[in-house]
């Protein structure tokens, strides 16, 4: 029964429609799997198996009636930012403590719209803010993949570290996440697994907890190309309730697989090759644009010339928006509450508990940017340097470039509670250096695993696309997933 | 540009977050390595450059000026802290 956790969703879908397996039974190994093992990740904060169990059998009747959707009986994990109707839904936040909505986000709508199962809440970084999982209230989450010979804990990246190494573990078939500034593409790079950060505006954002939200976007995680297709394809819709969801139909990314990328443009950002780069990050990258020539694809050197503004602009952006958004955690409507001598007093204690030390880092950055006398000085100048990073693109594209190819991390997984992380949060930020780019510009980026480190951890590349053409990267991340192969962590739990 | 330990009280005060001195200190310290980090931006030129006031040029879409929502009044006050007949509860804030 287990080695049914170990289908890919294109897989488990032609067996479930074939009747060789049941939605209860795929439901309940997956289930089993969690039981067994989630103790050792802290991937799941929140595990809904009697949702699960019910959704599965529910997949069944409609598998027998051949009234299957796209998704029918595939069970999957939701990161904890998008609301799921009655469900824990936090943030991984003391602040939203309790907190179950009464509404279901678009993007979850959606899956089960399609027929998919959910198996629990995925723990990820508070708010989304932080790249190793460590912020969450409900601790970090454990990475499947150890170095050889070490059975330290590593960070699964983040912030959707859970979603990552449940995929990675295969304590999901699949996973929802959200990236503001690499929050799917980080981990899932960390983790060996798929992780696709559509353009801005493909997936809604209702009923997605807000961090900032000129840069937030969710997309799958998942274990191949073709599962973070189908995924998306589902994710992604045209929302009335989303002023910012565009107005375009959405494709079937997975009809794009297997396209030939001879000829295609592959840009080779000089920028991206950054001081203190590892040699092995260098070599990975030689060896993906091997891969393309191999392929047939031109390999061109590309110039971004504001690259390296985009960490210190995103800085400033993200924090502006955040310490906005989270402005309406009061202590009134929802959540934790701290009583106080009168209403101020209320407000402060409560945020002064209920937020982490990184949140609060982030809305007071926020708030000074945005205070009286220094708006100019910083967060109009960050929006216009955001200005000259999406024409560095444009100019590109224009010049006929059809995607971008970078190393995804300047590195592989790094320890749980890393010191040097841990005293300098800017350290901490540098993760973000080869993502945040994509989201300053609202473009479509995608990682895909593309080896091992020394150390045997995963490595991936990045693929950067033009505004609504994720097919493209679908196309193209394919020649680096059949050169690299698949990755699996060795199972030592 | 750097900030004291007045101006972090002043930025928690302005973010409604109580901040003793010990946790001002620190918190004055990280907010100094940021601002650092992002002082590098001085360098570059913005002259004539709009700011982003959006990543994808799409007209602001609106719809029929119609009630489309309502009568949930429990749905909403159901996460509140304190709420009583429909109505979110605080402590007094008149005289």
């Amino acid at each position: 029964m287990s080695e049914l956790t170990s289908l890919t969703i294109a897989e488990a879908r032609e067996k479930l429609l074939a009747k060789e397996i049941s939605a209860v039974e795929l439901t309940e190994s997956y289930l089993g799997a969690i039981e067994a093992s989630n103790d050792q990740f802290n991937a799941y904060i929140r595990v809904t198996a009697d949702q699960a169990r019910e959704q599965a059998a529910k997949s069944d009747e409609r598998l027998a009636k051949g009234a299957a959707g796209d998704l029918e009986g595939i069970p999957l994990g939701i990161k904890d930012l998008f609301a799921t109707r009655d469900v824990h839904t936090q943030a991984c936040s003391h602040i939203l403590d309790g907190f179950k909505p009464r509404y279901e986000s678009t993007v979850t709508s959606n899956l089960w719209d399609d027929g998919a199962v959910m198996l629990g809440k995925l723990n990820m970084d508070e708010f989304a803010m932080g790249s190793s999982n460590e912020t969450s209230y409900y601790g970090p989450v454990v990475n499947p993949w150890r170095a050889e010979g070490s059975d330290q804990k590593l960070v699964p990246g983040g912030s959707s570290g859970g979603s990552a190494a449940a995929v990675s573990a295969h304590l999901c078939a699949g996973a929802t996440a959200t990236d503001t500034g690499g929050s799917i593409r980080q981990p899932a790079a960390f983790t060996g697994t798929v992780g696709v950060k559509p353009t801005y505006g493909r997936c809604s954002r209702w009923g997605t907890v807000a961090f900032a939200s000129s840069l937030d976007q969710a997309g799958p995680i998942a274990r191949d190309i073709r599962d973070a297709a189908i995924l998306l394809k589902s994710m992604a819709s045209v929302d009335p309730k989303d002023t910012t969801s565009v107005d375009l139909p959405v494709p079937d990314y997975a009809s794009s697989i297997g396209k030939s990328v001879k000829g295609m443009k592959i840009g080779i950002p000089k920028e991206y090759r950054v001081d203190d780069m590892p040699e092995e990050i260098e070599k990975l990258w030689q060896q993906g644009i091997e891969w393309y020539r191999d392929a047939g694809a031109e390999i061109v050197d590309i110039s971004l010339p504001h690259t390296k503004y985009a960490l210190p602009a995103y800085y400033i952006v993200a924090p502006a928006e955040a310490s906005s958004n989270l402005a309406r955690y009061d202590g009134v409507r929802y959540g934790l509450r701290v009583t106080g001598d009168d209403i101020t007093d209320m407000y402060e204690k409560t945020r002064s508990a209920g937020f982490g030390d990184e949140v609060k880092r982030r809305i007071l950055i926020g708030t000074y940017v945005l205070s009286s006398g220094y708006y100019d000085a910083y967060y109009l100048r960050a929006q216009k340097i955001r200005t000259l990073i999406k024409q560095d693109f444009e100019k590109v594209f224009a010049d006929g470039i059809d995607t971008i190819l970078t190393p995804a991390t300047p590195s592989s997984a790094f320890a749980i509670g890393d010191e040097e992380m841990a005293a300098d949060p800017v350290k901490m930020y540098l993760n973000d250096i080869f993502t945040v780019t994509v989201n300053m510009a609202g473009l479509p980026g995608i990682s895909v695993p593309a080896g091992l480190d020394g150390k045997g951890l995963p490595l991936g590349l990045q693929l950067i696309g033009k505004p609504f053409e994720e097919e493209t990267l679908f196309q193209a991340g394919n020649v680096v997933e059949q050169a690299a192969g698949r990755f699996t962590p060795q199972k030592w739990w | 540009m750097s900030v004291d330990i007045e101006t972090v009280k002043r930025v928690a005060k302005l973010s409604r977050i109580a901040v003793d001195d010990e946790k001002a200190e620190r918190m004055k310290g990280e907010l100094n390595a940021i601002l650092g980090f992002v002082e590098q931006l001085n360098e570059v030129d913005v002259e004539n450059v709009e700011p982003m006031t959006s990543v994808v040029m799409t007209d602001m879409k609106k719809r029929v000026d119609e009630v489309t929502d309502g009568d949930r009044a429990e749905d909403i006050t159901v996460n509140a802290p304190a709420s009583e007949d429909s109505f979110f509860m605080v402590p007094k804030v008149i005289e």
